[in-house]
C-alpha cells in the first residue's frame, strides 16, 4: 500500500505486512511552515497561520466562506489512548484531517513499572502498551496519512518509568519524533527511586537529543497533584528549571525542550489575571525553550462543555501570550478514556480558538507595567524555594524533606508535600558506580565512558550499533498468543466479510452509544429513570457518565453511555433518494420556454429567513439565477396568505421554510397548506415545497406536500425539482 | 516540610532590589547549583536501564538484554558495563559479540567474566 484512498477505511492488516523490514523514513521533530504575516486564504488576511493540507476537513461554518482551513502556526496535539494501536491508527487518521499534527499516544496502565521493554501487540488499559510492534505499525501508518493530508505528523510518546533509557533507544530507532521525560515526574508521582530517575533520564535524554526529538517536561502535573492547584506556581517554575537544564547539560539543545505549562487556575477564579502574569514569568524565564500549552486536566469534570469552555480559555491565553503546542486535553477525559469524536472536539477546539485569535496581538498588548509587580513577586518566590533547596542541602535532600508539591504558596508550607526517600522507593539500589573500565561500545551514551584509545566512535569497536546500522534491530513480533492484534482482527474481518455494523466511540464496532435526557426529577431519581430507561430499550452496560442539576427539583439532564446488542446488516439500510440535479443548460433552457414563477416565505410564527433567501437568490445560487421568478412574502407568514399570493400571482409553486420545529409546528403547516390548497382548488396547479434544517422528503410527503429539502440544499436542487415536475405535466398534455 | 506561614515580605527582601534581568539570571544560577550534582551522578554512575539500553544499540533484543544484564547485575558486575562484558569475551573467544551474549546467557564463558573483571577495582569520577 503505498497511499491512502479517502474513501476507504485504513487496511491495518496492509499496514502489518512486512513489518520487520520497515524503517522509519525520518527522525526526529517538525515545525509547521509558518506563512508570511498577512497572507490570504481566500480573501481573507492571516497573521498566524501555516501551510494548507491536502487533505482535510474545515470547521464547521468555513462552507460560508469558500470552505477554507486555514491552519494555524501552533502544533496542534491530538492524545490517542483506545488501548488497541489498530484503533488508535485510524482515530489519528480522524484528527490528522481536522488539523492535528502531534499524536500523544497514552501508556498502558503500570508501563511505567515494567521493568524492560513489553514486546507484541496486547490491549492496554487506559493507553497503549509501547513496544516495538506497535510504534512500527503506528509510525508507518503515520508516513500514510501524513502524505494524505500533505503535512508531516509527530508521533510521541512517554519515555519515564524504570525503562527510560530503553525506551528512549527504542524511540528513536522507530521514528518517534517526541516524548515526554522529566525524572522528577517519575519521583513525584510514580514513586520510582529519585537516584534511578534522574540517573536513567540523562542516558534517556542524551538519546533523544540524538534522534531530534522534542521533549516535554511534568512539571504541570503538580498542578494536577495540589489540592490548590494554583499555590504551586513558584514550584512549577523550579521544576520546570531543574528539567530544563538539566536536558541542557545532558546534551539536548534548548529548542527542542517544551515546558508543558498549565494555567493554574480556572473560573469561577478570576481566571486571566491570576494565570496570565504566571505566563508571563514563564516565558520571561524560560527564554529560548519552546511552550506547550495545555488545559488544567485539575479542574475537568464530567461536563463537556465545561471542558470546552476550559480549553477555549487556555487557547486565547496561549494567543494573548505565545505558544508552539496547543494541547487538546479532550472533553470527556474525565469521565472515559477519550472517545473519537472528542478527539476530534478537541482538536477543533484549538483549532478555532487559535484562529479566531490569529493575529489578536496586532490589536491587544499586555499592559507589561500593570503585571510586572505580580510576575517579579513569582519570580521572586520560585527563587526562594530554590534558594532553600540549595540550603537543605540539594535536590534530594529537599525531597525527602517534602519541599515538592506542597499546597502552600511558598514559602508558606502546610507539610503536606510529596516526602520520597533517595534510598527508597521503587527500583532503589539498582543503580551502581561506574568502575574505572565502565565500558559502553554503543554511540550517544551519556557519561563516563572508558573506550580504547584510537577508536572514533564507540560503536567503531562492534561494527556500527543500530543507530549507525539499523540493520542490527531485531524485530520480536508476538510473545502473547491469547492477547494480539490478529486475534482482534478476526473479529473486525468477519464484520467487515458479513457487512454488518454497530456503533463505536474508540474501537471498531465497539457496541457503545451516548443517549442524554431529562427529567422532572431530583438527582437521584433521575439518574434510576435513566437507566431504567435504557433497560426498556434493551440497551447493556448503561452507566451515566455526566449530569447536570437544572433545578433541584425542576430537572435533571443526565448523559449515559450503553452498548447495543445487536449489528446492523449495511446491505439492507435504506438510503434516502438525493434528488437528481439537472444540468444548469436544461434548466436555463426549460425555464426561457415555459417561465415559471413561485412564491416564497417562511411560515409560522418564524423570523428565520437567511436559508431561504440563499434558495431564491441570484447571489446565493438560488433559483433566480435560472430565471425563475419569484414573490417573496417575508417571515411569520400564516398558511392562508401563502395560498391566496399563490392564487394570486399564478404560481407554479410555492416555497415554504419552516426552521422551527417545536411541538411539530412544522408538520402542522405542512398538512395546513396541503389542506388549504385542496380547499381552493388549486392543489393540482400548484406544487408545495417545505424546506429548512430539520425538514427531509420522507417527512414532508407523508404530510401532504410534494418535496421536503433539508440542510445543505442549494437552489438547484429545488429548481432540478420544479422543472422536472413541470415537465412531466406537460408532458402528459 | 513544617508548616510555616507565608513571610514572603521578610524572606525576598535581599530581592526586591533586583533588577528583571538580575532575577532571571540569579534563577537560572540556583538551578544551576541544584542540577549540576545531579548531573555528576548521572555521569558516573547506570543502571539497570540504562546497561540494557546499551545492548538494545548494540542489536540484542529486549528479552536477551534483560537476561543478561539481570545475570551481569547478581554478579556484581554492572558498573563494568554489560556492553563492554559482551564485547570483551567476544574478542577473547574470537567469536561475534552477539554469539558471545547468547552464549553468555545459556550460562557459559562466566569463569571467564569473573576472572577478566573482578580484579580491576576503583569508580570513575
Amino acid at each position: 500500500m503505498d497511499k491512502l484512498d479517502p474513501k476507504k477505511p485504513i487496511d491495518v492488516e496492509e499496514i502489518l505486512r512486512d513489518l520487520d523490514k520497515y524503517r522509519p523514513r525520518r527522525r526526529g521533530w517538525t515545525w509547521r511552515k509558518k506563512l508570511p504575516e498577512g497572507t490570504k486564504m481566500d480573501r481573507y488576511e492571516y497573521y498566524q497561520i501555516s501551510e494548507p493540507l491536502k487533505n482535510s476537513i474545515p470547521l464547521p461554518a468555513a462552507h460560508y466562506f469558500n470552505n477554507i482551513d486555514p491552519q494555524p502556526d501552533v502544533v496542534i496535539t491530538s492524545e490517542i489512548a483506545s488501548g488497541r494501536f489498530e484503533d488508535d491508527i485510524r482515530r489519528m487518521r480522524m484528527a490528522a484531517w481536522h488539523g492535528a499534527d502531534h499524536i500523544m499516544v497514552i501508556r498502558t496502565l503500570g508501563q511505567s513499572h515494567f521493568d524492560g521493554l513489553i514486546e507484541g501487540t496486547p490491549e492496554g488499559v487506559g493507553g497503549i502498551p509501547i513496544t516495538r510492534k506497535q510504534l512500527r505499525a503506528t509510525r508507518k501508518a503515520l508516513d500514510l496519512i501524513e502524505d494524505e493530508v500533505g503535512r508531516p505528523i509527530n508521533f510521541h510518546s512517554y519515555v519515564s518509568g524504570v525503562a527510560g533509557p530503553e525506551i528512549a533507544v527504542l524511540f528513536a530507532e522507530e521514528g518517534v519524533n517526541g516524548a515526554h521525560q522529566d525524572p522528577q515526574y517519575n519521583v513525584l508521582y510514580r514513586g520510582v527511586n529519585p537516584v534511578r530517575s534522574f540517573v536513567d533520564a540523562a542516558v534517556a535524554k542524551r538519546i533523544m537529543a540524538w534522534a531530534g526529538m522534542l521533549q516535554i517536561d511534568g512539571a504541570h502535573n503538580a498542578n494536577a497533584s495540589a489540592k490548590l492547584a494554583w499555590t504551586v506556581m513558584p514550584e512549577l517554575l523550579v521544576q520546570h528549571g531543574i528539567n530544563c537544564l538539566y536536558s541542557v547539560k545532558v546534551g539536548m539543545p534548548k529548542g527542542n525542550i517544551a515546558l508543558s505549562t498549565v494555567p493554574p487556575v480556572i473560573a469561577p477564579l478570576p481566571e486571566m489575571r491570576i494565570d496570565m502574569p504566571y505566563a508571563i514569568a514563564l516565558r520571561e524565564l524560560f527564554d529560548g525553550y519552546r511552550f506547550r500549552a495545555q488545559m488544567n486536566t485539575r479542574y475537568i469534570e464530567s461536563d463537556l462543555f465545561d471542558a470546552t469552555r476550559a480549553h477555549v480559555i487556555n487557547a486565547v491565553l496561549s494567543r494573548l501570550t505565545s505558544a508552539d503546542l496547543q494541547s487538546t486535553i479532550t472533553p470527556d477525559e474525565g469521565r472515559n478514556v477519550p472517545w473519537h469524536v472528542n478527539s476530534i472536539r478537541g482538536v477543533e477546539t484549538a483549532k478555532h480558538t487559535l484562529l479566531a485569535m490569529d493575529g489578536i496581538k496586532n490589536y491587544v498588548k499586555i499592559d507589561q507595567q500593570a503585571v510586572r509587580e505580580k510576575v517579579r513577586e513569582l519570580k521572586m518566590r520560585a527563587i526562594l524555594m530554590l534558594e532553600e533547596i540549595i540550603d537543605m542541602g540539594g535536590y534530594f535532600e529537599a525531597l525527602e524533606a517534602g519541599m515538592f508539591v506542597d499546597n502552600g504558596y511558598y514559602p508558606e508550607r502546610f507539610g503536606d508535600g510529596i516526602a520520597r526517600k533517595k534510598d527508597g522507593e521503587i527500583a532503589a539500589g539498582s543503580v551502581v558506580p561506574r568502575d574505572v573500565d565502565y565500558m559502553a561500545p554503543v554511540c550517544e551514551h551519556f557519561g563516563y565512558n572508558n573506550i580504547p584509545e584510537g577508536i572514533e566512535k564507540p560503536c567503531d569497536l562492534i561494527g556500527g550499533c543500530t543507530f549507525h546500522n539499523p540493520d542490527k534491530i531485531q524485530f520480536i513480533d508476538e510473545l502473547d498468543e491469547t492477547d494480539n492484534v490478529n486475534l482482534r482482527l478476526e473479529k473486525v474481518a468477519d464484520m467487515r466479510k458479513r457487512n454488518v455494523i454497530k456503533p463505536e466511540v474508540e474501537w471498531f464496532a465497539d457496541g457503545w452509544v451516548q443517549l442524554d435526557m431529562t427529567f422532572s426529577l431530583p438527582e437521584e431519581f433521575a439518574e434510576a429513570a435513566a437507566l431504567a430507561v435504557c433497560e426498556k430499550l434493551g440497551l447493556q452496560d448503561a452507566t451515566i457518565i455526566a449530569k447536570t442539576v437544572l433545578h433541584p427539583s425542576e430537572g435533571t439532564y443526565v448523559e449515559l453511555k450503553a452498548k447495543v446488542p445487536f449489528e446492523i446488516n449495511v446491505d439492507e439500510l435504506h438510503l434516502p433518494k438525493k434528488t437528481e440535479i439537472l444540468p444548469e443548460d436544461e434548466l436555463f433552457e426549460f425555464v426561457e420556454k415555459h417561465p415559471i414563477k413561485v412564491v416564497a416565505a417562511t411560515v409560522g410564527e418564524d423570523e428565520h429567513s437567511v436559508g431561504l433567501r440563499e434558495i431564491l437568490d441570484i447571489k446565493h445560487g438560488g433559483i433566480e439565477k435560472y430565471g425563475i421568478k419569484y414573490v417573496y412574502l417575508g417571515t411569520s407568514v400564516p398558511p392562508e396568505k401563502l395560498i391566496d399570493a399563490a392564487i394570486e400571482t399564478g404560481a407554479d409553486a410555492i416555497l415554504a421554510s419552516m426552521i422551527i420545529t417545536h411541538n411539530d409546528v412544522h408538520v402542522k403547516n405542512m398538512q395546513r397548506l396541503n389542506e388549504l390548497a385542496i380547499e381552493k382548488g388549486i392543489r393540482d396547479k400548484v406544487l408545495i415545497i417545505a424546506g429548512g434544517t430539520q425538514i427531509n422528503n420522507d417527512m414532508a410527503v407523508e404530510n401532504g406536500v410534494d418535496a421536503g429539502f433539508g440542510r445543505g440544499t442549494k437552489g438547484a436542487d429545488v429548481a432540478s425539482f420544479i422543472v422536472k415536475k413541470l415537465r412531466e405535466k406537460y408532458e402528459k398534455k | 516540610m513544617k508548616p510555616r506561614v507565608d513571610d514572603f515580605a521578610q524572606r525576598s527582601k535581599h530581592l526586591q532590589g533586583m533588577s528583571d534581568e538580575e532575577l532571571n539570571n540569579y534563577f537560572w544560577q540556583l538551578v544551576e547549583k541544584v542540577v549540576d550534582p545531579l548531573v555528576d551522578l548521572a555521569q558516573t554512575h547506570t543502571s539497570p536501564s540504562i546497561e540494557r539500553s546499551v545492548l538494545l544499540r548494540m542489536g540484542f533484543n529486549s528479552l536477551e538484554a534483560k537476561q543478561l544484564v539481570d545475570m551481569i547485575f547478581e554478579r556484581g558486575l554492572l558498573g563494568k558495563g554489560a556492553g563492554h562484558i559482551v564485547w570483551r569475551i567476544a574478542k577473547e573467544k574470537g567469536i561475534d559479540y552477539m554469539e558471545a551474549g547468547r552464549k553468555l546467557i545459556q550460562g557459559q564463558y562466566w569463569e571467564d567474566v569473573d576472572r577478566i573483571f573482578k580484579g580491576i577495582k576503583g569508580v570513575s569520577k
